[in-house]
């Protein structure tokens, strides 16, 4: 199972709960089984977040493949000399 | 001679100081930035903006402007679709479409002295001025906030009735100027203050800075009548330019074309839109091209900048050094509309340290200011030269070297980031080591001389990109990117496409296609352009090879195993290397079309692996104690770039990012007056460093590669503004004996803190 840790504020949409233990293996099925068990969080994980997985981050990616041992933390995604808004 | 990397390539130019393709074009003046861009029966767009920082919009009545003969059309509020309140993602920060329709051109509210009410086309420039004074805008005026702190506080004048502040429980029943507030946590923070021995708590304040580039906004827009849409501006994405006007007026992204000019600068601020829906908005209305640039008031006033903040730090520490316990509180200014960079600022705050308990806080406040756009690591100078401030007093109290106190905390590889993940390779103690190493950090100082060091973080992005590489038919290769070249895109892309396909540097042309020619790029920061652009050339130029093996599998009717592409041709293997000669592009160009067709790659990647970036500066400066001048006697930076493509490039990035962080630090400012007007608009008293006000910024390239990079490459144009700001400040208490809180460290206020110390003291 890997760790998964929510940053920030993410975690106000599971109730508070920041760690879990999850047998995904890919940053799809992350977000399907995190959207599963608290559905608030989905539209979140759809938009501008980043998930790092084992140090390296990811963004605006689905297919990166997790392992059983992986450490994942999901964070608000990082741009600079770019925001949009 | 060539180096042969571990990827099997023939390197012979990538990491050498190869001549700028855009150079000659430069040096001349030919090449065309935004402004330069006309077209034939072209009108002239300008904008009124508003007076008052703070005003409901009662009425406006533009028959009068649109009767003036000469002027073609007039645009306000109602020419906008009103967006719904959608968050997409922006990169650091959310963006919401409700906010930019109402910053392109306000609807209920003026919320800043600057904001855009209307806009006029007109056949020449005085009849588009004399056609604004022809608007007759109703205002009813309202109470103002400029200041992040006043705009927290209960009662402040409210910019918007539906903002309620995000991320606290339980959810506010009442609105406030405070969009956001987030946080961060790790380990037990209470527990490690109560291990410190030492405690240092400091609050700081920074002012707003704008991004000052040279060259002001420009936009020249035609669209047909059946809608079709061409674009030339100045920016940093013309690829989200193209997605943010399609979606404020209703228009088909395919049916817009965007093309990016040559740009004079953007650090960031060039990433959203302000006149490029305008010039649309008129061109459709008028029938024909509208170009509109911006004044440079209209560009302090209006564009930009990036937040003022206050910023509270504390560190506790042990006797030995060792960082035990980190909180920080981060309050953002965010200009008119929610978005400041405070989530990174956050962040990054204590990202260089390895320290076991942090705990940092940020609050995103909106104020009566133009909304804040990027600027270089966005949100990381002001939380880390807050940071950087206090581990210089911490170094000092406890009497240990400052550069010996940071490698002692460094963040290294296995290191817990503050922000959660573990780093990779990273390169902090060889910039740490390299300063330490320098001449520099040893060279005598004389009375009102400071010396001061400080070090910085920036994650650095990846993100989609596109670009492609095609074979001419003389051997010559074109290669297409789709990201505005700023920092020496096109000299890095060309040196790793001739090293790719074993051509000559000079035999590479690059150029930055327009929105029709590429997929979907996203924009020119975070420091990826050259990271993501070099990992795509690598993939076209993949395909190129690929294809050259078949083709000459097909001419030498030999299998693939029987040939390989090495050193700029497809050479023949074993017993076939006695019966064919290997083929160069050049020779498989002569016969392209007789054996398939054009050759050529299309990269197409979304670029993950970016690889953080450390840098440690090291300046000395002196202070007139009659005037309180400081200025920079001397300047180093080093910064880990991975594998510098282009050194010189690599150089001015550093030298750049060190200069604008001088300026941040000693005198830039947005200065308000009690009206809510901005006092200093424009050059002469938006006082920016100039060449004569800096030294030679000395540079030192680390190189600590990326392993997700196929070069090794780190992004690097950002990291550099981020140690500046700490490191004069800390120079500045070395020279005075007062510790600066407050930026900009200017003159009069530097002045006003002798005084109050006592010269003779000092």
């Amino acid at each position: 199972m890997a760790r998964v840790v929510l940053v920030g504020n993410l975690a106000q949409l599971t109730g508070g709960v920041a760690e879990f233990d999850l047998s995904a293996t890919s940053i799809k099925q992350l977000f399907e089984q995190l959207t599963e068990l608290y559905p608030a969080i989905g539209r979140h994980l759809d938009d501008g977040i980043a998930v790092a997985i084992d140090g390296q981050i990811y963004q605006d990616t689905l297919l990166e493949p997790i392992r059983p041992d992986s450490e994942v933390f999901l964070l608000p995604q990082i741009a600079g000399g770019a925001s949009l808004s | 001679m060539p180096e042969t990397t571990t990827n099997g390539h023939a390197q012979s130019f990538v990491g050498t100081r190869t001549i700028r393709p855009d150079g000659v074009d430069k040096v001349t003046g030919r090449a065309r930035f935004g402004a330069d861009f006309n077209l034939p029966g072209q009108l002239i767009g300008r904008v009124l903006r508003s007076p008052h920082p703070h005003a409901r919009i009662v009425s406006i009545d533009t028959s009068k402007a649109e009767a003036l003969p000469g002027v073609k059309a007039v645009v306000t509020r109602g020419d906008f679709p009103d967006q719904p309140s959608e968050f997409i993602p922006a990169g650091e920060m959310m963006m919401n479409y409700k906010d930019v329709v109402r910053n392109v051109m306000a609807r209920e509210k003026a919320l800043y002295e600057g904001h855009a009410v209307a806009a006029v086309a007109a056949t020449s420039v005085a009849i588009a001025r004399r056609a604004l004074k022809l608007i007759d805008v109703k205002y009813e005026v309202l109470p103002h906030v400029i200041d992040v702190e006043e705009a927290m506080r209960p009662g402040a004048p409210l910019l918007h009735d539906d903002l309620f502040t995000v991320g606290v429980e339980p959810k506010p029943d009442k609105p406030s100027n405070v969009a956001k507030r987030i946080e961060i946590k790790q380990g037990d923070l209470a527990a490690g203050f109560k291990a410190a021995d030492l405690v240092v708590e400091r609050e700081f304040k920074t002012a707003p800075v704008h991004q000052g580039y040279i060259e002001p906004h420009a936009a020249l827009a035609t669209v047909s009548e059946d809608g079709t849409t061409e674009l030339w501006c100045t920016t940093q994405g013309h690829y989200i330019v193209r997605a943010h006007c399609a979606r404020l007026l209703g228009l088909d992204i395919g049916k817009v074309r965007v093309t990016a000019t040559e740009i004079g600068g953007g650090f960031g601020g060039k990433t959203v839109v302000y006149l490029e829906p305008l010039a649309i908005a008129l061109s459709k209305k008028a029938k024909r091209p509208v170009k509109m640039v911006m004044s440079r008031e209209e560009v302090f006033k209006a564009s930009g900048p990036t937040s003022g903040a206050t910023v509270r730090v504390k560190i506790g520490v042990k006797k030995d050094g060792k960082f035990v316990a980190g909180f920080a509180e981060l309050k953002y200014q965010a200009g008119a509309f929610q978005g400041s960079p405070v989530q990174p600022g956050v962040f990054c705050a204590f990202a260089p340290y390895d320290i076991e308990n942090v705990h940092v806080v940020g609050y995103d406040v909106v104020s009566n200011r133009p909304k804040v756009a990027a600027y270089r690591a966005p949100g990381a100078p002001i939380s880390e030269y807050a940071v950087e401030s206090v581990v210089d007093e911490i170094a000092k109290k406890l009497d240990i070297d400052p550069i010996d106190l940071r490698m002692q905390n460094a963040a290294r590889e296995g290191t817990k980031a503050a922000y959660g993940p573990k780093f990779g390779p990273i390169g902090l103690e060889e910039t740490l080591n390299a300063i330490k190493k320098s001449e520099h950090w040893n060279a005598p100082l004389r009375k009102w001389q400071g010396r001061g060091v400080a070090s910085g973080f920036w994650f650095n992005i990846g993100g989609e990109t596109c670009v492609s590489l095609t074979v001419n038919e003389d051997g010559t290769v074109s290669l297409v990117a789709g990201t505005p070249d700023i920092g020496g895109l096109r000299a890095s892309l060309a040196a790793v496409a001739a090293d790719e396909l074993g051509v000559p540097y000079d035999k590479v042309r690059p150029i930055i296609g327009d929105t029709g020619s590429l997929g979907f790029n996203f924009l020119t920061g975070g420091s990826r352009s050259a990271f993501s652009g070099s990992m795509a050339i690598v993939e076209a130029a993949k395909q190129i090879k690929s294809e050259l093996c078949a083709r000459a599998c097909k001419l030498w009717e030999a299998k693939p195993e029987q040939v390989e592409f090495s050193g700029g041709a497809v050479r023949p293997l074993g017993a076939l290397a006695e019966k064919v000669k290997p083929m160069t592009i050049a020779d498989f160009a002569k016969v392209a079309g007789k054996t398939g067709g054009p050759i050529g790659g299309v990269g197409r990647i979304n670029a993950q692996g970016a690889g953080p970036s450390f840098g440690t500066h090291l300046v000395d400066l002196e202070i007139d104690p009659e005037t309180g001048r400081a200025t920079i006697l001397r300047y180093t930076v080093a910064q880990d770039a991975g594998r510098a493509l282009h050194p010189a490039y690599v150089e001015g990035q550093y030298q750049g990012g060190a200069v604008q962080g001088i300026g941040w630090a000693l005198n830039e400012e947005y200065i308000y007056g009690t009206d809510g007007k901005l006092q200093n608009a424009g050059f002469l008293d938006y006082r920016m460093p100039v060449a004569s006000d800096v030294p030679m910024i000395d540079t030192v390239l680390v190189e600590v590669a990326n392993p997700k990079h196929p070069y090794g490459v780190r992004g690097v144009g950002e990291t550099p503004i981020v140690p500046p700001l700490g490191a004069i400040a800390n120079a500045m208490e070395q020279a005075t004996g007062i510790r600066f809180t407050e930026l900009p460290m200017s003159p009069p206020k530097v002045l006003k803190a002798l005084k109050e110390k006592g010269a003779t003291k000092v």
